[in-house]
Order: structure tokens, then sequence, then C-alpha cells
């Protein structure tokens, strides 16, 4: 049971607060309600490099990271395609120097011409190092293509192309900054070793006074129901032929997000999971496999991926593969595998919750979602789940007409 | 009143703060192996470590350490590969098992409560694996398959070579493995190394978490009685031989957009008087975000995405590296101002300014990775390993606040020496 208290300033900045006396340090965590979903198709990759420029300095500080180490404290961000999310821990006496930084460039950028030149080039190198330069490195950029068609989930968070980063202008850096990163659209957790009255008075102190914003109105195309499965083959310069297929599940709080979430773990959690035990240890035809889900907040993805055993052939494989399917499609899972994949999940949330800062992650998560308290409350949602909920969920997300496939062929 | 935003509130110096390593409980089991524990930390998790020395440090012949690590889960007397798997799952647990140069280790991740199910499966792996032919076929054809997508990767090939520069192909910190090595693999050597490390091998436990009160009888009764920490362990030795070049370049992939720099010495363990000095220089140098490395190469001129400097955690000897990963068209720039960085701590002295921000990052930030019994005992694992007690813990605290500008360009003029590096770019 985590415990927090919630409040809201006049400008719309949601605030948590979990107080945990046991650390001697606090954590500063701010989210912003913007991912790469919201980016403009002809501008991908734009929301992370954004990120990056949060970094470039504030209208009164120059410098973000050096006074915040000087406060013997330490940064980090993440981008996804749904959210942005900026955390520091510092000692717990230093709280209000991660106060000052984080209001400061929550009132406005320094929007600084020679950092957007820097971090293009950074971010170009970021995407050359994961997405290019590395075997089966555009694989996801394939499949993202392949899978959606209306929706912005259709490109990566780093971006379609180099160009699209290379080409952003100061002025779109201004446009973003103001249209997203306001008070309203944004939701901060300040957790460890604080005090609830404290922080109420720092966080009137430093954000009461920046102006709300617009609250951001999300108008996102949503993907129509796919109707027939899809396939691309593709030659590349690597050593093994690779298998992806994914298929179209439910968005974060539908229910059948949770029953997917538990289907995964049965097909793929695993050294005892079906796939593995069945593809790669007794038939011999998938070096490694792995299935899971994205996390999506929107309608996600399911996927199965894996490289082949050299000499098999890439249809034995799909059709082996096709056979587990037609399985978890045909027959209930066992007691014994939904009471395992049940415990597991009561295990991951236990291990999740040990750290503050990941506790203070959760918050605000969940906060975006619409309830922080789900964070006390998601355990239950999976105690529920019945071997029959899984038989049907996976009748209707695992239909061939869902199903978007990649023969991702060694040349 | 209005606020001033351009001046930063007050701080205390995490110099200042009082750090205290929390000391471990310690007790040994019937047979000699001993327990070292931590018990903080609100939720009913368990870690339990169970540490052996049979790294590559112990094998004869490449990857039988490693192999023989990785199989304990593939097989017992009692109990098939997907048994095992579905036993700790099942209970919501992780068994993972790891191979490093001097020790491997069996880690196991668990509710508290689920103890009493899951030591005796572990203890079955310590005592019974039989390694089944069809499971080392299938572990050696998967194996060869992973190493030859990793073979593609620029930063894969550039590690193994620079190791081998620094150490010597002969030496367990400079060798790498090949498919050849894993063809040649043999199931009775896996069984031998098995038994004279694992079995009669030496072994030291580690528990944090929230422990339960009988977590020593538990303990005893499962592993008190197994022949561990009986024999001496051989007194191995390697020497280190060094290559005569320095510099060199590598093609791996002629269509590769970047280059993986290394840039290495050999340096001492941590005994050496001047390793926690060359810590923070090392800090100031590459080792965080604000490090001059990263203010250049990455903040100011943009040709990479990160670039790090660091001392190899190894127990006898280690090395001072510096690596990143760069655009092709920019690796010889960036190999060029790595060393004007080196210049400019040789030259000049580093300013009172830097100098306390840099102090008061590495203390807060040993701060934060005492923040939890998993990081605490990972902490003192480090320490027992290497032969050391919490008197390094307080002594290295007592360097990052007192060394000077003045130290920190001795060892400057002394180890960033250009012609002591070996420098190795692989496109």
């Amino acid at each position: 049971m985590i415990h927090y208290n919630r409040f809201v300033l006049d400008n719309g900045l949601r605030v948590l607060v979990h107080e945990d006396h046991s650390t001697p340090m606090a954590v500063l965590n701010i989210l912003y309600d913007v991912g790469a979903r919201d980016e403009n198709p002809a501008q991908t990759g734009f929301a992370h490099l954004f990120e990056h420029l949060m970094f470039g300095g504030s209208v009164n500080i120059p410098d973000y990271d050096e006074p915040l180490q000087r406060a013997g404290g330490e940064n980090n961000a993440y981008t996804t395609n749904d959210l942005t999310n900026y955390y520091c821990q510092l000692p717990a006496e230093n709280l209000e120097t991660a106060f000052w930084l984080e209001s400061d460039r929550m009132l406005s950028l320094a929007f600084s011409e020679k950092s957007l030149a820097v971090q293009k080039k950074v971010v170009c190198e970021e995407f050359k190092e994961h997405y290019i330069n590395k075997p089966y490195g555009d694989v996801w950029h394939k499949m993202r293509e392949l899978a959606y068609k209306t929706h912005p989930y259709r490109w990566q968070t780093i971006g379609k192309e180099l160009s699209h980063i290379e080409n952003a202008h100061i002025d779109d850096v201004k446009n973003f900054f103001f249209k997203h990163y306001r008070p309203v659209n944004a939701i901060m957790v300040v957790a460890g070793h604080v005090d609830l009255e404290n922080v109420k008075r720092l966080a009137e102190k430093w954000f009461g006074s920046i102006p709300m914003g617009d609250k951001y109105d999300r108008k996102l195309p949503q993907e129509p129901r796919q109707t027939e499965a899809r396939h691309s083959d593709i030659y590349a310069n690597v050593p093994l032929d690779a298998f992806v297929r994914t298929w179209h599940m439910d968005a974060r709080l539908q229910k059948g997000y949770y029953v997917m979430d538990l289907a995964t773990e049965i097909l793929g959690g695993g050294g005892s999971s079906r796939l593995f035990q069945s593809l790669v240890k007794e038939k011999q035809l998938f070096s490694n496999l792995d299935c899971y889900h994205f996390g999506s907040t929107d309608k996600g993805l399911v996927a199965i991926e894996g490289k082949l055993v050299k000499g098999v052939k890439m249809e034995d494989a799909a059709h082996a593969l096709d056979e587990e399917i037609e399985k978890i499609q045909a027959n209930k899972v066992s007691d014994l595998e939904l009471q395992k994949v049940k415990n597991k999940t009561e295990s991951v949330i236990s291990f999740e919750d040990m750290g503050v800062m990941s506790r203070a992650n959760s918050l605000a998560m969940y906060e975006l979602l619409g309830d922080a308290e789900m964070m006390n409350t998601e355990l239950e949602r999976y105690h529920e789940i019945t071997t029959e909920e899984i038989l049907q969920e996976c009748k209707e997300v695992f239909r061939k007409d869902n199903s978007n496939t990649l023969f991702y062929y060694s040349k | 009143m209005t606020l001033n935003r351009k001046s930063a509130p007050e701080i205390v110096d995490a110099v200042n703060m009082k750090l205290q390593l929390k000391p471990y409980e310690h007790f040994t089991l019937d047979n000699g192996v001993p327990v070292y524990t931590i018990d903080a930390g609100a939720q009913e998790v368990l870690l339990v470590e169970w540490v052996f020395y049979a790294g590559n440090w112990y094998e004869e012949k490449n990857i039988v350490a490693a192999t023989t690590n990785f199989m304990l889960k593939n097989g017992t007397a009692k109990r098939k590969a997907f048994a095992i798997n579905e036993h700790f799952e099942f209970h919501g647990a992780y068994l993972n098992r790891s191979c490093y140069n001097e020790t491997a280790t069996i880690t196991l991740h668990c509710l508290a409560k689920k103890l009493p199910e899951l030591l005796p499966v572990v203890a079955e792996l310590m005592t019974e694996c039989i390694f089944p032919e069809e499971e080392l076929a299938i572990y050696k054809q998967n194996q060869k398959q992973r190493l030859e997508v990793n073979l593609k990767k620029c930063d894969f090939i550039a590690n193994r070579l620079i190791d081998e520069y620094i150490y010597g192909f002969h030496h367990p910190y400079g060798k790498y493995t090949s498919t050849l090595d894993y063809e040649q693999l043999q199931r009775d050597e896996l069984m031998e190394f098995y038994k004279r490390f694992y079995k009669e091998g030496k072994c030291l436990v580690f528990v944090a978490g929230k422990p339960p009160a009988d977590i020593a009888e538990q303990l005893n009764k499962n592993f008190g009685h197994l022949t561990l920490n009986g024999k001496v362990m051989p007194e191995i030795t390697y020497n280190i031989a060094t290559a005569e070049t320095k510099k060199y370049n590598v093609i791996n992939d002629a269509e590769g957009v970047q280059g993986a720099i290394r840039i290495g010495r050999p340096f001492f363990n941590r005994h050496h008087p001047d390793f926690q000095k060359v810590q923070v220089l090392n800090n100031i140098f590459g080792g965080f975000f604000g490090s001059r490395l990263m203010s250049n190469i990455r903040e100011d001129k943009g040709y990479t995405y990160g670039i790090h400097s660091y001392l190899q955690n190894h127990i006898h000897n280690s090395a001072w590296m510096i690596s990143t990963e760069a655009g092709r068209d920019v690796c010889e720039a960036t190999v060029e101002e790595v060393y004007k960085e080196m210049n400019i701590l040789r030259e000049e002295l580093v300013d009172d300014e830097e100098l306390d921000l840099v102090r008061n990052y590495m203390i807060g930030s040993l701060l934060g990775d005492l923040d939890g019994p998993f990081q605490i005992i990972a902490r003192w694992k480090n320490y027992i390993l290497n032969g050391l007690t919490d008197e390094y813990f307080y002594s290295s605290i007592k360097t990052v606040q007192s060394v000077t500008p003045e130290e920190i360009q001795t060892l400057a003029k002394k180890y960033l020496v250009p012609e002591e590096f070996y420098e190795l770019v692989v496109v």
C-alpha cells in the first residue's frame, strides 16, 4: 500500500507527495503529458529531441545540470510514444534546488540556438547508435509502419528519419514548449524524506506563478480495426533470419490489457513459458524467442519475435508458432499456468515498489492515466482474471486478420 | 515579495553530510560457509546470492566456467530444465546465474514468504546437476548464433579487442570466445568443473531485504551440510602480456555509420594507494554527465550520444578506459579531443569551483547508491570479494572531501600519459 497526498495548484499543476522517511534522499519527478504520438507526421522525433533541449538552459538559469550536481543530485529523463518524464534525486536537505530548477524550465526555456544545433547532432548519433548501426536496428521502424496506418504510433520515439531531426527549427521548439510544457499539462510527484506542508509551500512558491497554459486537447486519429493479415519481407545484412509478428490489443485501461499482460507471460515469460519450451527447446526452430506487449496508453501491440536456428525455413517456424497460437485459442490455459503468472505479477509489483524513484514514477503514470490510486488497486485487477477470459481474449486478439508479420531475411 | 529566480536556494554541501554504511550481520553455516545479511527496507522481498570462486580464472579451457554456470538450471538428477524453471516461476521467484572472472553466482529474488519452497531446489542445483547432452547441444547452437549477431556490432568487437591489448589473450581479463570454443566443449569438462568449483567449491552467501527470523536455520538446513569450503582453492596466477602496438583501426562493417572508440591503459587494483584519488580525477575527466569529456565532446561538439571514462571493476588488476561510439566522420576528431582533455588535466590545476562540484556530486551519488538493502549488500559484496572492509568506504569519503587540486594534477601527470594508452577505433 503506497500512501500519498494530492493537491492541485491554481494553475492546474497536479502535485502528489509520497513521504518515505527511511531514505535520506528526495525525488522530484515531473511528467509532461506529451509523447511521440503528439507529433506532426512531418516532424517525427521532436518530443524526444525536445527532451534533450530541456537541459540546454532555462530563462533564468543557464545550466540545469551543474547546480543540481553541486547540490549532490542526479537526474535523467525519458520520452515514450505516450509521455515525457523528468526525474531527479538529491539529498533531502537540498530539495528546494530541484524546485528552483524544475520551475524555471517550466516557466520558460532559454531557447538557445547553440543548444539546438548541438542536440540535433547528439540525437542523430543516438539514432545511428541504436537504429542504424545495429543489426536488426530497423525492425520496429518497419513493423510500426506495417501495423499502424492511421494512429501516430506508426513511428518510433526516435523519429522516422534523420532529416526530421536535422530540420528542426527554433520556432518549432518554442511552439512545442508553450503548447505542451504548461502546468495544466504536467504532473509533479515529490517523494522520499520530504514533508507535505513543506512541499505545499515550495510548490506554491516556485510553481504557483507560472501561467496555466491551455489544456492540450488530444484528438488523435484512432486506428481502425484491422481486417486483413499484413505481411512484409525484408532482406538485410544480418547473420540470421528473424521472425516478428504483432497483433493489435486493448488500450491501457481496458480489461483486455490486463488479460493480455498475463497471456503474454504464459506464452513467453521465462524458461517455463509455452513458446520457449516448445519452439526453442523441443522443436529447436528458434534460437531465442520473446513474447511481450508494448504497454501503450492507446491501443497497443502484442509482439512475438525470434531468430531462427540456421537451416530452419521461415515458413516452418511460422507454422509451428501458429500451432501454439491455435492451442491457446482453442483450450483454456491450466489453472497452474494462470496461478504462476499471477504470482509473478505480484512479485514484480513488490520489486518495482522498492525504490523511492520507481514509486514516484509509478504515481505520476497512474495519475496521468486518470487516478494515482490505481497504483494500489492494480494487483486486484490481475487477481480477478479467469482462464475463460484469457481464452476469449486470445481468440479475439490473435486473429489472423489482426496480424502483422515481418520475415526478416539474412541477405 | 517577488521571487528571485536567478539565484540558487541555499544548499547544504553534500560533501559534509554524514554517510554511513549500514553494517552487515554475519554468521557461519555448519560447513564454514559465511553468510552476510542486510535487513532493511519495507517490502517483503528478498535477495539471496551464492558466490562461488568459479569464474573463468579457474578454467583450463575457454568458456567452460561460463557454460557450467549457465547450465546450472538445465537439469538435475531429479528435475528437467523445464521443471526447474517452472518451480521458481510458479513461486514468483527469479533465479539467475552469472559468470565473472574470479567468481560465478547464483542469485535468487523472491518474496520472503516463499523461501522454504525455493531453497531446497537451489541446493539441488549445487549438488545434483547432470548437464544433459541434449541441453548442451541446444546451448552451443544458440550461443554460436548469438555470438554471430554480436560480432556484427562495433562496440562488441571493440570491447573484446581492447581487453586483449591490455591484458593479453591468455589472461582471464583479456580472452574471449570463438565459435570453435563452443564446438569443442565437452560434457565431462563441465561435470569436472562443477564438481571441483561448485560441489566442493568455495562459497559465500549474501542476503538482503527483509529476511525471515529463521533465515540462519533455513540456510543451515539446506546448505550447512554440503561439501562446500572444505578444500583449499588452487593458487592460479596469470601473467599480463600487453600488446606491443598501441594504435589500432579495425573495419568490421564497411557500411558502418559510427565507430566504437576505446582508449585504455593498464591500472592497479583497489589496494593501490592512488586508486581512490584517481577515482576523483576520473570523475572530473569522464566519470559523470558533467565531466569534461561529456561537456566537450557531447554537449559542445555533438560528436556522440555519450562518452565515459571509468576504472574497470576487476579484483586483480584494472584498466582505465575511455569509451564512446561516435559518428564515423568524427572519430578521429573525438580521439584528438580526448587527448586534449588529458593534456589540460596535466597542464592546469582544477579550479575550486569544479572540484567542489565533483566532490558534492560524488558524495550525493554515494548517498543515493546506499538507498535500499540490495544496494547496500552489493557494496558490501564488492568490498568483501576485494578483501576490503568498511574502512575503505570511510577513507574513500575522506579522499573525496580532502583531495587537493595539486594532488589531482600530479596524478594526471603520472597516469594520463597518452603514450601509455592503447587506442582502438572499430567501424
